[in-house]
């Protein structure tokens, strides 16, 4: 049903032979998936987020499914990456921004009294728009999330930083280097490996924050295949402006539009082939087609 | 065409305005010569007043730089007060960098939006403005005379990191907030608390600015006289200090007992004296040079 | 937003949280304390100078008087300020603060002369007219002279400008056939010598007010120049634009467009180089003199408070003597002039950034 979409994408985009035909292995595999009932991992009710006086979110409601790629699109100034990073609660470090309304992560409301946002921050990776590798070796980039968070000690750490590498589709690329600064790395590998660093710890839902904005087409279609294999066994949230990319790798999309409104979330060939609000389709049409 | 591009602007005479303004091109560069002229004088000036001293009355440079100093000039040697600078400025280093240090990350890391925080922020240029002689009779009236310490080295060092502190907490502050943020959301967004994301992200990449800025705010304590005066030391580095609690004459108070004497062999004493202070401040500023230079270029990397 | 941590179900923290957070709030609260040694250096800086001060004026330091000490008059206020000698250590002692406050203010406004000019038209010349190589290599030309210790420019004081500068002036007002005054000679009866009479015979000894003005205004040009050029390297571009395609030249740009813009923030610069002046103590005990002169004769020597309190301390002045107590009087008068002109020069930074902001 999505392959319309991804033919479009083919042409507009002139990516390698080779990727090509992984989207359109990845897009069967998705269609597939999307069949299987899933349980909600986190969702929101009536949630808005203000910075002073601007309105950043305004009433948003969304129950966003487990092992799923949940594509969040809308033109820029829409609160999309409000939105992600109200999941998490990095919000919290802007002193001016509020949170009214719900929300909740496998049923807890994140912002209850009782909960603790780095705790929240260790079940919930991030990865964000621009590569930050921190100053330090791959292996204890890799490292640090355990090492943080109390669980070098009972993991075999070199264990777990190689399975996090080949997670994030890098170790072919690093194995002997592990040692060098993360920061001698390419844009792409970077973004890879901050993405090796996220996936670490283990946590149940990765948010990603136009991970590929950064990158070049090819270091972003790898991440793109690698989003694909990620969602085996973890919930991904990704914000992207990139509606070919939301439309290649997503199951479900939600479309923000200015305002900080939640105008449409649906399966992602339903927000792309028939959305019901007629604002949706003309942003997707007036970029898209 | 070029006859009448002439007529064209023919009646618009710039001569008067031209020559105003090359006439105060002058004048602000004979202002900015005058910084220089200086400089090289006074450079110029140490060391033949050195030469003067080395040959017209045969200061021999080995006695000089080991032998403690004396009230008579031919026995007179730089030796203890070199020792008793370097004891300074390691207590002092000691004393202000952990504190400085800690109060620059409060200020950045943690500080919230409150009374207290800009209470201190203010202070701190307050601070920055006392005259160094101030922080000697601080110390004079509260370690010295009423803790009953004494005009001891240590009792100078306190003095020193006092002055330093509001420096090193500048230039730290500059230094962590240009930390790019996105290093440390990607941090928090680990679950790490503000301290793990200090020692593990933040100082590590801050540290090359901090420790510029601490050995230049020690450049700026070596040469400092005032405030050791103030706390009482010795006016004659007369022998080696054998300890912090030790009484002591450092370089820059030594050097101002011998420009104070009549004797022009003092006078030859006291620009050998600088010589070897203006070697140390080179060699510091030097280092800070170097480690601001590797600072910037990884600096650069971390912006891609 | 509570950041309080607690686990809440779905989201717990375990041990190692607890740790985490644990260390944390230790670590905070470290780090509280060393931001909080500075607020405790300017309240400490404040108790010592008044408590000890107090002892001059009334027998009995602050805490002492608490203690129920008795209050004895020794110095009045009206003697303290009004006074024109100062002599607190001599047999019959005289405590006129006038004289030395004198000298310092007569450093200060005479370094300012020297400094504030020459600082300002080499920011000028480094913002405006300089090509960038030339601003590249005069910058940290100039640093060096701000990063030389003062005791060093002493030291110049002493052995070069002493003898050879302020000598040198000396001599050929006092003989008007010196080289460069021979030409104007036939002045000589109406100006050269009423001025050289009101002199009253130059003597230039080891210390004169002027060598000390020299000497200082030469230590504060690099604070003038470095942060007036900040400020009109802080002048928006467009605005240098806008007079230029007018036709203005560099000379108007800089004096009609440039300075009155950047205007705040060079004061606060002038203000900190005062400052600076006042605080001095090396350069201008070394240059200036020991000597409480009420004098504007710039060949004497005087004495600031600064150089009362390098000349106490260097004696060997008991606790407990008058001596002793009136270095908190003087330290506390200098500390307040400074403060207040900090204060001032705060506010002028504050004006300054809200103009580009």
């Amino acid at each position: 049903m999505s392959s319309n979409t991804t033919d479009t994408s083919n042409e507009t985009e002139s990516t390698t032979d080779e990727s090509s035909t992984l989207i359109e292995t990845e897009v069967s595999v998705d269609s597939q998936r999307s069949q299987t009932p899933t349980e909600t991992v986190v969702s929101a009710t009536n949630l808005s987020v203000s910075y002073g006086e601007q309105r950043a979110l305004s009433d948003v409601s969304i129950e966003i499914p487990e092992n799923k790629v949940t594509a969040i699109i809308g033109p820029s100034g829409c609160g999309k990456s409000t939105f992600l990073r109200s999941i998490n609660r990095m919000n919290d470090r802007i002193p001016s921004c509020s949170v009214d309304g719900e929300l909740r992560f496998k049923g807890t409301n994140v912002y209850a009294d009782h909960v603790d946002p780095v705790a929240l921050r260790r079940t919930i990776g991030q990865v964000f728009q621009a590569p930050n590798p921190f100053p330090k070796s791959i292996y204890d980039n890799v490292a640090y999330g355990l090492r943080i968070q109390g669980k070098a000690d009972d993991v075999d750490l070199d264990e777990a930083v190689e399975r996090a590498l080949r997670g994030a589709a890098l170790w072919d690329e690093v194995d002997g280097q592990l040692e060098e600064s993360g920061l001698d790395l390419s844009g792409g590998q970077q973004q890879r490996l901050c993405i090796a660093r996220a996936i670490a710890p283990d946590p149940e839902v990765i948010l990603m924050d136009e991970p590929t904005s950064a990158l070049d087409p090819v270091a972003a279609s790898k991440i793109e295949d690698l989003i694909d294999e990620l969602v085996s066994e973890y919930t991904v949230i990704i914000v992207t402006h990139n509606m070919q990319q939301a439309a290649r790798i997503s199951d479900k999309t939600a479309v923000f539009l200015t305002g900080g409104e939640l105008v449409e979330f649906d399966d992602t060939a339903t927000v792309f082939e028939n959305p019901a609000d007629s604002r949706v389709e003309d942003y997707i049409t007036g970029k898209f087609g | 065409m070029s006859t009448q591009r002439g007529d064209l602007f023919a009646d618009i005479d710039l001569g008067r305005e031209k020559l105003i303004n090359r006439l105060f091109h002058g004048l602000l560069v004979a202002a900015s010569l005058f910084g220089l002229v200086i400089l090289v004088l006074l450079i110029a000036d140490v060391i033949w007043e050195s030469y003067q001293g080395l040959t017209t009355f045969n200061i021999d440079p080995v006695q000089f730089l080991t032998e403690p100093s004396s009230s008579r000039a031919e026995r007179a040697g730089f030796g203890a007060s070199i020792v008793a600078s370097l004891w300074l400025m390691a207590l002092t280093a000691v004393l202000a960098f952990a504190i400085a240090v800690g109060c620059a990350i409060y200020l950045v890391e943690y500080a919230p939006e409150t009374r207290t925080t800009r209470l201190i922020e203010a202070n701190l240029a307050n601070l920055a403005g006392v005259p160094s002689i101030v922080y000697g009779l601080l110390v004079l009236a509260l370690i010295v005379n009423d803790a009953g310490l004494g005009s001891v080295i240590l009792a100078g060092a306190i003095a020193l990191a006092l002055l330093i502190v509001p420096i090193i907490i500048v230039a730290s502050i500059e230094a962590i907030r240009a930390v790019p943020s996105s290093v440390r959301d990607g941090s928090y967004a680990m679950g790490a608390t503000t301290w793990q994301t200090v020692r593990q992200v933040v100082l590590p990449q801050a540290m090359p600015g901090i420790l510029t800025g601490t050995i230049l705010a020690l450049a700026r304590a070596i040469g400092e006289t005032a405030p050791l005066i103030m706390v009482g030391t010795m006016l004659h580095a007369t022998r080696y200090p054998s300890g912090p609690l030790s009484s002591f004459s450092a370089m820059p108070t030594q050097i101002y007992n011998w420009t104070y004497q009549a004797d022009r062999m003092f006078n030859g004493l006291a620009a050998l004296g600088i010589v070897v202070l203006l070697v140390f401040l080179v060699v510091m500023y030097a280092l800070a040079g170097y480690l601001r230079k590797k600072y910037e270029t990884e600096g650069s990397i971390t912006n891609v | 937003m509570s950041t309080e941590p607690q686990s809440g179900s779905g989201i717990s923290g375990d041990d190692s949280l607890e740790d985490a957070h644990e260390k944390n709030k230790r670590v905070r609260r470290v780090l509280f304390g060393c931001a909080t040694v500075t607020v405790v250096t300017t309240v400490a800086i404040f108790l010592v100078l008044f408590d000890n001060a107090a002892s001059y004026f009334f027998g009995a330091r602050i805490s002492e008087m608490i203690a129920g000490g008795g209050i004895e008059r020794t110095v009045t206020f009206t003697e303290f300020f009004t006074g024109t000698r100062w002599a607190p250590d001599h047999s019959t002692p005289a405590h006129g603060v006038l004289p030395i406050v004198w000298g310092t203010l007569a450093i200060t406004i005479g370094a300012g002369l020297v400094s504030i000019p020459i600082g300002t038209a080499t920011a000028l010349y480094l913002s405006e007219y300089a090509n960038t190589e030339t601003r590249n290599k005069l910058k940290p030309l100039l640093e060096v002279l701000a990063g030389i210790p003062t005791i060093v420019y002493g030291y110049f004081a002493v052995s070069f400008l002493t003898p050879v500068v302020v000598g040198g002036i000396a001599s050929n007002i006092i003989n008007p056939t010196g080289a460069w005054l021979e030409s104007v000679s036939f002045l000589a009866p109406f100006v050269i010598e009423p001025v050289a009479e009101w002199m009253m015979g130059v003597r230039v000894g080891r210390y004169s007010l002027l060598a000390g003005i020299l000497v200082v205004g030469t230590m504060t040009i690099p604070m003038v120049s470095s942060i007036s050029e900040d400020a009109m390297q802080a002048v928006p571009d467009d605005l240098r634009n806008g007079a230029y395609a007018l036709g203005a030249t560099k000379y108007q740009v800089s004096l009609r467009i440039v300075l009155p813009a950047a205007v705040s923030g060079i004061f606060a610069s002038y203000i900190l180089a005062l400052s600076r002046a006042i605080g001095e103590t090396m350069a201008v005990t070394l240059a200036a003199g020991f000597n409480a002169n009420l004098t504007a004769n710039p060949f004497d020597e005087i004495m600031t408070m600064t150089a009362y309190l390098v000349s106490m301390a260097r004696g060997t002045s008991a606790v407990g003597t008058v001596e002793y107590q009136s270095l908190f009087a003087v330290g506390l008068l200098l500390f307040l002039m400074t403060l207040s002109m900090n204060l001032l020069n705060d506010r002028m930074k504050r004006r300054f950034q809200e103009e580009y902001r």
